[in-house]
């Protein structure tokens, strides 16, 4: 990207977290506008528009007529894209097409439902990978090294429903009967509600998402222990426990911190899959669902909802990383 | 200018180009020796092979319905019926093919269409640069599969599509690795030296860049194969595929998961044969990418996030 003049006498003057955060907040607002452009239109390029989708083949010219009018579809692109557009804001999205609910309405639930399986399997994933990694580069090249190594390249890039048949046979049907291996979820009642039929799409994102984070922070904790700064604090006669915590980890926690957000940003299309399998009431089903009836304000708007929570996770992501590297934390 | 100078750099260059040729299937080569880069292999050629030929050795049809919903396996039917009494075994071994034709395709179609983007917005920089890195980044705000299913929505569930649509979402990935690599490689002397004998961009960009990046390219071939036999067995098993009497190794599980456990074969083979089809091609690329970079791969992700940090927040702090 060139730098003008200009910004680089701010950069000067900003700090570096700060230039970064404002930088990109604005680059992430207009990355969203155009996704928002991309997605209205491409969805309005669909063949033969939403009303002619909807009524099929029992479609007659007047019921037609009636229908464009009132998805204000007689209307112009544009007076289209902004009724639209501001309806993202002000909660109006209009109604499905399928159900002929309103939007917000349809959605919301699975957006609390997808919300608590995201952060919960996360939250778990971090722990159990970032643990695990650590503890596989401190014994490095024991039996538990060599064994959550071999597992974590196994699992690494396996789809995500075979993995949650795996878990279905072993806890579920036939191997043990522990849990149930179809959510059923009456409208109205939220999934942690009922916290075990969060367990089987917890478990299979957990697993799914562990081992990049696992590898990367075995590779990264190795790398710190192998410093020369780590190598002078152990001359110097720092205990093996305070060299470890306050010297190597430290150095360790950018690129873990990346991976952390890339795996929040997989398990926003992960989810798809996994409540797919688990008949799981969450966004990804009701995407899934949306596309295959073509109830094009659905698919418009969780489209929307998953790309601004991929431009937010981007931002935390680097704006954390970048205060967690202590050598790129002063400007200079 | 020396000529003679000008002339051996010439050689020279034609001659890295040719040794880049051998190189590619040296590597491979290599690969296939370490241990790890055997077993990935072997189970990958394997299950090909199983998906390639499978139809010629499938005992019935797969599509006429010959056995009971569900029935247990049978010495006439080695893994049961499926949901509407069809043969397992056949719809099993008639059910890759199609499915790694197309993840082939989509891969081919990505890794060639990202490296074309990635190379010539790292060798022709400026705007051309901005507004093609612009367009990766609005790609890469939607989840790959989200990104698959919105094209699919648009443009319907044709087979050719599908794998133009997954082909085009690995285009961003591709482009940004590929645009790393080939901006230290554009710096190179060689490459001033074939635009000053007037080599045309194009000419510089297939001559002399693409030749040094074999070795990324390679990988990313290699990661891009895994993404899409995930993605296309995801959207199989979604049922945005190839339309329903035909038998699919994704689509299979899905029509299956009822009678787990009345047949648990007709959804755990197809999804053992998904797993370690996977498990090869992301073992041997593994292996690839320890020989041909000469380290242990970061997850492939992390490296292209730490590039964009880099580039944009410290590149010039």
């Amino acid at each position: 990207m060139p730098v003008t003049k200009v910004s680089q006498l701010e950069r000067q003057r900003m700090h570096p977290i700060l230039y970064l955060l404002r930088h990109r907040i604005l680059s992430g607002i207009v990355t969203l506008f155009v996704v928002s452009v991309v997605v209205f239109t491409a969805t309005e390029i669909l063949p033969g528009n939403a009303a002619y989708a909807i009524l099929g083949h029992s479609a007659t010219p007047r019921s037609l007529h009636a229908l464009e009018a009132k998805l204000h579809l007689n209307r112009g692109i544009f007076d289209q894209y902004w009724t639209w557009l501001s309806g993202l804001f002000t909660g109006k999205l209009g109604n499905s097409l399928a159900s002929n609910t309103p939007v917000w309405a349809l959605v919301k639930p699975r957006l609390i439902n997808s919300g608590v399986l995201v952060l919960v399997a996360g939250a778990l994933g971090t722990a159990i990978g970032v643990l695990f990694g650590v503890i596989a580069a401190l014994r490095k090249d024991s039996w538990f090294d060599h064994l959550t190594s071999v597992l974590a390249l196994t699992v690494t890039a396996m789809p995500e429903f075979v993995v949650a048949i795996g878990l279905i046979v072993l806890l579920s049907t036939l191997v043990f009967h522990i849990l149930p291996s179809v959510s059923m979820l009456v409208p109205g009642v939220y999934a942690w509600q009922k916290p075990s039929l969060l367990v089987l799409p917890v478990a299979t994102l957990v697993i799914v998402i562990v081992p990049y984070l696992y590898r990367m922070t075995r590779a990264a904790t190795i790398e710190a222990l192998e410093s020369d700064y780590v190598e002078m604090a152990r001359l110097k006669g720092v205990p093996e426990w305070r060299v470890t915590l306050f010297h190597a980890l430290p150095n360790a926690v950018a690129p873990v911190i990346q991976v952390i957000g890339l795996n929040f940003l997989y398990l926003a299309g992960g989810i798809v899959i996994v409540e797919e399998v688990f008949n799981f009431p969450g966004v990804g089903q009701g995407l899934v669902n949306a596309v295959s009836n073509r109830d094009i304000p659905v698919i418009q708007f969780i489209v929307i909802v998953l790309a601004t929570f991929y431009v937010f996770v981007n931002i935390a992501t680097d704006v954390i990383a970048l205060a967690a590297t202590p050598r790129r934390r002063i400007g200079r | 200018m020396n000529v003679d100078y000008h002339l051996s750099r010439t050689r020279e260059s034609s001659l890295l180009a040719r040794v880049g040729r051998q190189q590619w299937l040296l590597v491979l080569r290599r690969a296939a020796r370490t241990r790890r880069g055997m077993f990935g292999l072997i189970i990958m050629l394997f299950i090909a092979l199983i998906a390639a030929l499978g139809p010629l050795f499938a005992p019935h049809s797969s599509t006429s319905f010959v056995t009971s919903s569900f029935s247990a396996p049978s010495a006439a039917y080695p893994f049961g019926g499926d949901d509407l009494g069809r043969d397992v075994l056949s719809r099993v071994l008639d059910g890759g093919w199609v499915l790694l034709l197309m993840a082939i395709g989509a891969t081919a179609f990505g890794v060639i269409f990202g490296a074309a983007v990635g190379v010539s917005a790292a060798y022709l920089r400026g705007r051309i640069d901005g507004v093609l890195m612009r367009a990766v980044d609005i790609i890469l705000a939607f989840p790959q599969l989200v990104f698959a299913l919105l094209l699919v929505s648009i443009i319907g569930p044709k087979l050719w599509l599908i794998v133009l649509a997954v082909g085009f979402s690995h285009i961003p990935a591709v482009a940004r690795v590929l645009r790393s690599a080939s901006l230290d490689v554009s710096e190179r002397d060689y490459v001033k030296y074939a635009e000053m004998q007037g080599f045309s961009r194009v000419g510089v960009m297939f001559k002399e860049i693409l030749p040094n990046l074999i070795s990324p390219l390679m990988v990313e071939t290699g990661l891009r194969l895994t993404y899409s036999i995930v993605v296309m067995a995801g959207l199989e098993f979604l049922g945005f595929g190839q339309p329903p009497p035909a038998p699919n190794w994704g689509s299979m599980i899905s029509e299956n998961q009822i009678g787990l456990s009345a047949n648990p074969w007709a959804v755990i083979v197809p999804a053992l044969l998904i797993a370690l089809l996977t498990i090869g091609t992301n073992t041997y690329t593994d292996a690839v990418a320890r020989v041909a970079l000469g380290v242990e791969r970061k997850p492939e992700e992390a490296v292209l996030l730490e590039n964009v940090a880099v580039g944009e927040s410290t590149g010039s702090l």
